[in-house]
């Protein structure tokens, strides 16, 4: 099985969705046990793969690598070759942890048309667990695409009143975004077949290939890639889709949609947008849109988070405002700023699934999101107001807490590039923590107004059980980052050496420079004033 | 009359065959009483298996041709008129495949009809030896004849539902349009005659040469293409002479509507990549802005109409459009210099993807016919999940793969088009087509929509025959399958554009 983790990994969900189908469709509880089962399996599935990833993870390029180029449609050129490095590992655990946890708190909120909701959910993980490990450009765009459409199933039978709207306005939106891309891989396809004489997809060969594409050529493509990217974060402005589709989402929905599905357009942009156009990513010009689009993503989030009356789409506008920390990290193009942004990454999929889950919770008693309807309810339900506060903290960059390390980190690093860029930046954290506080505040706080509120049972043991592994997590990568930084290290220098050769790279280690921030700082500065 | 020999015969076999076999369907329906006009089917496709068997029988010595080395060379029947190649063996194989597959479809829709008779049959064989004389054609008489032959039998299939008077008006506006654009199509073929002095397609070809020849006066060339050019883009039904064909498809009963789609207009387009690639390869620099024009208007005028429509083979019918303009696309890509073979290879990928996800979707829509109940409303697909949860699958897997969405078969025709106009540099072409299939995807989803997320307005269960099983089932394993693995199939386009008779051409198709 060594050999094949990868492959179990990306097709055990879809074993679970083969599965399902056969079972009848009225006994909803023998489904929900076996698509738990599955979902639990692929988790625990993906657990050897720690300490086999710990051990290689220095080796440089990818790991775990099965099949080969050109394999699957040696006609076209299109190859089954999966393999990860540090930033897809970190992403595919994320994604199997968010899986069981979205899947395992779908028990009780969905009653109608169970076998089709956990069918779907189960293809939907292995699609992205297959964005993260596809190789081949050809078989990424597959799985890039074959999650659309579960999700919008998804979104469009389970969702909420307004769900036709979201489920389409979803789809179009990044289809739109996907479909320039596929152009652009094709550009790329014969761009490679002109330099080389060989037709292939595999992205490592097309890296070998693509920086020599110069001028506006170079430019244009950078942009259908961004786009498709862009509009799957998403970057402010292609973010309207996000609202919508997260609040007319079931919670697990959301839950997906927030922790996974977004991480798979900043995956895009470490990793085809900057190492295919190196000069491209690091032109003035066009990094400083990317470096505005970001700091407008964070301001604009927050602040339009902070005037939300309901708790969803609240925690919808602030995944915009956290997701431009991680573009904001992945534009400072310094090993700081990337590493902080993946790790920004895997906090934002623990602390907004948490979010999600603890709006979905008291969705689920009361059948509104209204802020206005609530109030005093740590009084009622002392325990979830507890992981409430614990999660808010994470979410809004306490120290100890994971949301600390990634932003701090995101900060650091653009600081040492520009430190206009990090004072931009900073507000978005004081207005997080507004906005949060403030929610709190309204939610939890002060005595029960609403008579309605009054017999809401507290968090049963499935709901805690959900919670506890993101506690876990977010508690530790607060605590102790370090071996998230480890594993990220080699992946991070890679990219930021195609990108800028002439950074120095060995010291500062990423790691140590957290808690050396002003040495760091002026060594960076000096760097890049040469 | 030259001698004509054994081999001759055999050529035109497939098409012979299928001609007796209409021939006896004809016959026998005279016996069969009413309860037992299914015989008739089952006569009809075993005239299409033993039409199979004879082009397996032509493909067979193409492949004795490869095993002796030689290089592939195309087989001449009847004084150079018929033209078997591995291009019209491929379209053979389509058409036949598609007849089939409509012939599965269509008992029980005929039978709620109360119209089921074996002309239906017989007029379906015949519009497939159109359709192959189309295919293989190599003189404009046989390729007209083949056309017309088609033509007629569509004319009469569309308005078959004899007591439905939107049947009898689409047929009836199909009729005059259809008679209209072939008398067009004629008279660009007389000019061709005029200037070249033969039928045969390589000699319209050389004479063209020469016209085109710099410093000589293009008007004559210009009017044969224009018009030429008018009557194949109304029988592919491209914008703007595609009014046709919302009409016809609506009135049509609806497996002949699929028929219509597929193997209608895969006729169509064998037809024209005849004429545009052998006939009038000279004139390319003259036909290209047209096609280009004519592309961009299919698409506009096709994935709009189709955004708004509330009866779903309305729908279809301007989805179909809209994929004629993707398709033109690939001719454009194909053309645009020599050799890039991948714009020809998209169209015939797309053309066979099209076949099994479009005759798919007509199935369902077909299945939905019931006692009172047309089933060809946006609205009667509302809830079909809750009634029929296989067929809505199947819908939405043909939905997907009409949308473009790998991997899925229809994938892989729209990957092909992008390619070859990427690869000839078309770049603000392939962005426009890339956004159309954004906008195709809303209209698609409307009816996923309807099936999967709104209730079923009504409680009338939806049954479905043997037969049309059968060709759900195939069309659909065909859409996946295709879309998974779609290697033996490439390979097998890749092997039908082996044509190496023409010099243009074989330039063209490598």
């Amino acid at each position: 099985m060594a050999n094949h983790i990868l492959s179990v990994i990306l097709f055990l969900p879809l074993a679970g969705a083969i599965v399902l189908l056969f079972l009848p469709r009225e006994n909803k509880n023998a489904i929900r046990w076996v698509a738990n089962m599955f979902a639990l399996a692929g988790f625990i599935i993906s657990l050897p793969l720690v300490p086999m990833f710990w051990a290689v993870k220095d080796q440089p390029g990818f790991k775990f690598v099965e099949g080969g180029a050109n394999n699957w449609i040696p006609s076209i050129g299109a190859g089954y070759h999966i393999g990860i490095d540090g930033i897809s590992f970190l992403l595919i655990m994320l994604t199997t942890l968010l899986g069981w946890i979205a899947v395992l708190c779908s028990w009780t909120a969905i009653q109608e048309r169970v076998k089709e909701y956990y069918v779907w959910f189960l293809v939907l993980q292995a699609g992205m667990l297959g964005v993260f490990m596809a190789l081949d450009f050809f078989l990424f765009y597959v799985f890039w695409e074959v999650m659309l459409v579960p999700m919008y199933l998804l979104i469009g039978i389970w969702g909420g009143p307004r769900k036709l709207y979201a489920a389409i306005k979803f789809f179009l939106y990044t289809l739109a975004g996907s479909v320039l891309m596929l152009l652009g891989i094709l550009f790329l396809y014969f761009h490679h077949h002109g330099m080389t004489g060989e037709y292939t997809f595999d992205i490592q060969k097309i890296y070998q290939t693509s920086p020599s594409i110069t001028g506006t050529a170079a430019v244009l493509l950078f942009f259908a890639f961004f786009i498709g990217f862009a509009i799957k974060v998403p970057m402010f402005p292609f973010h309207t889709w996000l609202p919508d589709a997260h609040v007319e989402a079931p919670t697990a929905g959301s839950v997906i949609l927030a922790g996974v599905l977004l991480k798979m357009g900043t995956y895009g942009l470490i990793r085809f947008s900057i190492p295919l156009f190196p000069r491209v990513a690091m032109n003035p010009t066009v990094r400083g849109w990317m470096i505005g689009l970001s700091i407008v993503g964070i301001i604009y989030g927050a602040l339009v988070s902070l005037m939300q009356k309901d708790m969803k789409k609240l925690v919808a506008y602030s995944s915009v405002s956290h997701l431009g920390f991680c573009t904001l990290g992945i534009f400072a193009l310094n090993p700081l700023g990337l590493s902080g942004s993946v790790i920004q990454q895997i906090n934002h999929g623990i602390s907004t699934g948490a979010l999600f889950l603890i709006v979905g919770i008291l969705y689920e008693r009361r059948h509104t999101r209204e802020i206005s309807e609530y109030g005093g309810i740590s009084n009622v339900m002392p325990l979830y107001a507890t992981i409430t506060l614990i999660m808010f903290m994470s979410s809004l960059g306490l120290p100890l807490l994971n949301g600390f390390v990634g932003e701090f980190t995101i900060l650091q690093g653009s600081y040492m590039e520009n430190k206009y860029w990090a004072a931009w930046a900073v507000t978005g954290v004081i207005l997080g923590a507004a906005y949060l506080l403030w929610l709190y505040q309204r939610v939890f706080f002060g005595n029960v107004t609403n008579p309605k509120n009054e017999h809401l049972h507290d968090l049963t043991p499935r709901e805690v059980l959900t919670f506890a592994p993101l506690l876990i997590a977010a508690v530790w990568i607060g605590v102790y980052p370090k071996p998230f930084f480890e594993v990220l290290d080699q992946p991070v220098k890679a990219i930021v050496s195609t990108v800028r050769p002439d950074y120095p790279l060995n010291p500062p280690a990423p790691v140590k420079a957290q808690f050396a921030p002003a040495a760091s700082g002026q060594a960076a500065a000096a760097g890049g004033s040469r | 009359m030259p001698g004509f020999h054994r081999g001759d015969y055999l050529l035109a076999l497939p098409m012979m065959l299928l001609t007796l076999f209409a021939l006896g369907v004809l016959l026998i329906d005279l016996l069969l009483d009413r309860s037992s006009k299914v015989i008739n089917a089952w006569a009809a496709f075993a005239g299409l298996a033993f039409s199979a068997a004879a082009v397996h029988n032509i493909q067979r010595a193409f492949a004795d041709q490869a095993a002796r080395g030689e290089p592939s060379s195309p087989f001449f029947a009847f004084s150079g008129t018929l033209m078997v190649d591995r291009f019209a063996v491929f379209f053979f194989y389509l058409f036949l495949a598609a007849a089939a597959i409509t012939i599965l479809m269509s008992v029980r829709y005929l039978e709620v009809e109360d119209e089921h008779h074996g002309e239906y049959y017989a007029l379906i064989l015949f519009s497939v030896v159109g359709m192959m004389c189309m295919a293989a054609g190599n003189d404009l008489i046989l390729l007209f004849i083949g056309l017309e032959l088609m033509a007629v039998s569509t004319y009469i299939l569309v308005g078959f539902l004899r007591r439905d008077r939107r049947s009898n008006e689409a047929a009836l506006k199909y009729l005059l349009l259809g008679a209209f654009s072939s008398g067009i199509f004629a008279y660009g073929l007389s000019l061709l005659y005029g200037l070249a002095g033969s039928t045969n397609l390589q000699q319209i070809s050389m004479a063209l040469g020469n016209a085109m020849a710099p410093g000589k006066a293009r008007v004559v060339p210009a009017v044969a293409l224009v018009t030429t050019a008018a009557g194949l883009f109304f029988k592919i039904a491209a914008v703007p002479f595609h009014q046709w064909a919302p009409d016809a498809y609506e009135g049509a009963p609806t497996s002949i509507t699929g028929f219509m789609s597929v193997a209608g207009k895969a006729s169509a387009w064998a037809l024209l990549l005849r004429i545009f690639l052998f006939a009038l390869g000279p004139m390319r620099p003259l036909y290209v802005p047209i096609l280009v024009f004519v592309a961009i208007a299919t698409m506009t005028g096709g994935n709009l109409a189709a955004l708004t429509q509330s009866n779903v083979k309305r729908l279809f019918a301007y989805s179909s459009i809209a994929h004629v303009g993707y398709i033109m696309l690939g001719l454009i890509a194909g053309t645009a210099f020599l050799p890039n073979p991948d714009g020809i290879r998209g169209i015939l990928v797309y053309l066979l993807v099209y076949t099994f996800m479009n005759l798919g979707v007509f199935g369902v829509i077909a299945s939905l016919r019931r006692r009172d109940i047309i089933g060809d409303e946006l609205d009667d697909l509302n809830g079909l999940f809750f009634k029929a949860p296989t067929e809505a699958v199947l819908m939405l897997t043909f939905l997907l793969s009409l949308a473009g969405i790998p991997p899925l078969a229809g994938f892989y025709g729209k990957y092909f088009i992008f390619l070859a106009l990427i690869e000839s540099g078309h770049y603000a072409l392939a962005t426009l087509a890339v956004i159309y299939v954004a906008v195709s995807a809303y209209y698609y989803l409307r009816v996923a929509n309807a099936m999967f997320m709104r209730t079923a307005g009504d409680r009338v269960p939806v049954t479905i025959s043997p037969g049309m099983w059968a060709g759900l089932a195939i069309t659909g394993a065909a859409t996946v399958v295709i879309g998974i693995y779609p290697e033996p199939f490439l390979r097998m386009v890749n092997w039908s554009m082996h044509v190496a008779q023409n010099p243009t051409v074989a330039q063209l198709l490598r």
